[in-house]
């Protein structure tokens, strides 16, 4: 069994379906990427893989595990970490504690604690910064540590949110077009991550993005989907080779 | 300017981050502590109430300004801590008995009243607070075997192992600065733990909060319990300090007060609790003066400004007819929330912080160092 398997799910909201019995795999330290026109269902099947959806039919495998059923505020533990399209950072808190809650699937001490701050408490938040102090060597964050979110531009919000996310120390990341918005410098920083994210620290990645130039560069695999189905898949060549995926860019 | 070098996680994570908060609030606690031997007896009556509200205050900080749910329900939670504490007392329980008693039902009332606000938010959420607390309010008039219904109920002086601590002496003072400390130790310590990082994910967003591990039922329940909590300890020490409590002393008007004291504090910080709480303890005093004193004031300089007599006379009726007209007491304090939201946004504290720069910073302080920024557009919400 694949690593992360999509065993054909739907969503549909009333009579739209948004997602429309869409399999796939990714295979372990691989980079996966999602690519399709506006609407096509690819930010509806990152909300259904950290379960923000519920869909209307249809199976998510993680490790072997079905995680159909799974809360959201789980499958963090379970190690998938997710970014968002728009920035869903904290805004009006520090950057450090954006990445602190990163932590949050680590968290172990109970409330009880918490409230005294015992000395246990104190040991797992310096073991939580040196998680977090970790990352932020990792994406050249340190000019940035205890500035809040708010006062941040954004081409640095997008690297403090794939930050966060891997704060989680996760097995799965879910990047949700991470080069939108930024410039062709930053792109090519966001490139060079992401196989880092890869090859270094061994986190499977499943993205979706727009810019081609971001995706031949990084991708093993490519997904196309239209209208919440799936057009096409394999290498980034055989993809954008693919007839129907070039009727439904260019409306051949 | 200070800056601190930093070496060690420690300094991130101490309460106490270098040595010129040692001085401050070592200068502060001695004050404080110097008060009840400097100050007369009513200065001090007051100084007890700036704590009581300062206490509710920093139960508001934790589930408004750290967990961003809102609620108008607060003098409930008074309430409840103060008629348990009455009761329990009435029964022959000790203080040392009670007051952690009265915190623990505070506290369940509280996550009881937390589990609708895993489904309602803004407006709706301040609406289902305000009928709990109407629903209680109804309950102590009605409950009589209980709570003695309108007559209300005696709260007799409190049994510190055998020690008795009336609610004039110094020991009372004392007592409640030990529990406003308390309760703002507990805050900082949340907030600088999982727990208060949670809360403030929640509040700035929960599709995020959720995404990163946080059960969102959980922490807000917890965030209503906690503050509910200090709300319910802080009734003990009110019934206390009234000796007396009736249903018709927690009204709206009370958890509108509460509100204030955060709007004007600066519900971000801790530090904008007792700020608020000097603020909306000491304004009730000063209006009451203001009242007396202004017509007086006005008549006589109408006189020295060459009006006749009697016309001065009639002035300063209508002064006096204004000044103790229902519902002024209301009306300033909706003015003054509706100033401090359009021109102090921050609160006392912020405009605290703002001083504090200025002087840090000069002569380069910027007027626009405190604008807000544009925040990026959120479409994706999740709700």
């Amino acid at each position: 069994m694949s690593f992360f398997t999509v065993d054909s799910i739907s969503l549909q909201f009333g009579g739209l379906k948004a997602v429309d019995s869409v399999s796939f795999s990714v295979e372990k330290g691989e980079i996966f990427t999602i690519i399709g026109p506006n609407g096509a269902g690819k930010t509806s099947i990152f909300n259904l893989i950290s379960r923000l959806y519920d869909p209307t039919s249809g199976k998510l495998f993680f490790e072997g595990r079905d995680i159909t059923e799974v809360p959201p505020h789980q499958i963090a533990r379970l190690g998938i970490a997710r970014t968002f399209q728009n920035i869903e950072l904290f805004e009006n808190a520090t950057m450090l504690a954006n990445l602190l809650v990163g932590r949050h699937c680590h968290a172990t001490t109970q409330l009880w604690q918490e409230i005294l701050f015992l000395p246990s408490v104190r040991r797992a938040e310096k073991e939580h910064r040196r998680k977090v102090e970790e990352v932020i060597e990792f994406l050249d964050l340190q000019a940035y540590r205890d500035k809040l979110i708010a006062g941040l531009p954004y081409g640095v919000r997008k690297v403090v949110e794939v930050a966060r996310a891997l704060c989680s120390e996760p097995k799965l990341i879910l990047l949700d077009e991470p080069s939108s918005g930024l410039n062709v410098e930053e792109t090519d920083d966001m490139s060079f991550w992401i196989r880092d994210i890869r090859t270094d620290l061994g986190v499977t990645v499943l993205m979706v993005e727009h810019d081609m130039t971001l995706v031949n560069r990084v991708s093993d695999r490519v997904l196309a989907l239209n209208y919440g189905k799936v057009l096409a898949s394999g290498t980034p060549a055989e993809v954008q080779a693919h007839p129907d995926v070039i009727a439904a860019y260019l409306g051949a | 300017m200070r800056f601190v070098f930093k070496t060690d996680y420690d300094q991130d994570i101490r309460l106490l981050k270098h040595s010129g908060y040692w001085w401050s609030y070592g200068v502060l606690l001695a004050l404080l502590i110097a008060f009840p031997y400097l100050v007369g007896s009513y200065l001090q009556s007051q100084i007890v109430f700036v704590f009581i509200y300062a206490i509710v205050g920093v139960a508001l900080i934790i589930l408004t300004g750290f967990t961003g749910q809102a609620s108008l329900g607060h003098a409930a939670f008074l309430a409840i801590g103060a008629y348990t504490a009455g009761f329990l007392q009435s029964q022959g329980m000790s203080f040392i008995v009670y007051f952690p008693a009265a915190a623990i039902i505070t506290g369940a009332v509280g996550a009881m009243v937390g589990f609708p606000a895993l489904r309602l938010s803004g407006i709706y959420l301040v609406i289902a607070t305000i009928a709990f607390a109407f629903i209680v309010e109804e309950i102590l008039a009605r409950w009589e075997s209980v709570t003695h219904g309108n007559e209300g109920m005696r709260v007799r002086t409190i049994d510190f192992l055998g020690q008795p601590i009336p609610r004039d002496s110094d020991a009372f003072y004392f007592l409640c600065l030990l529990v406003l400390v308390g309760s703002i130790l507990l805050a900082l310590n949340l907030l600088r733990s999982p727990t208060g990082r949670a809360f403030i994910a929640i509040r700035d967003s929960e599709t995020a909060a959720k995404s990163m591990g946080i059960d969102l039922a959980g922490y807000k329940v917890k965030s209503f319990a906690i503050s509910a909590a200090l709300t319910g300890m802080a009734g003990v020490l009110f019934a206390h300090k009234m000796s007396f409590i009736s249903p018709e002393m927690f009204t709206l008007l009370l958890s509108i007060e509460f509100i204030m004291v955060i709007i004007i504090g600066g519900a971000f910080g801790v530090h904008g609790a007792v700020l608020g709480a000097i603020f909306i303890v000491m304004v009730d005093p000063f209006l009451t003066t203001l009242k007396d004193d202004v017509p007086v004031l006005g008549a006589s300089l109408a006189t020295t400004l060459g009006m006749a007599p009697d016309a001065a006379g009639k002035l300063k009726e209508t002064m006096s007819a204004i000044g103790s007209a229902a519902g002024l007491k209301g009306a300033i304090y909706g003015l003054i929330i509706m100033m401090f939201i359009l021109f102090e946004p921050y609160g006392l504290y912020g405009r605290w912080l703002k001083v504090k720069l200025f002087f840090q910073l000069f002569p380069l302080y910027k007027k626009a160092t405190f604008k807000r920024q544009k925040t990026y557009v959120k479409s994706e919400r999740n709700r």
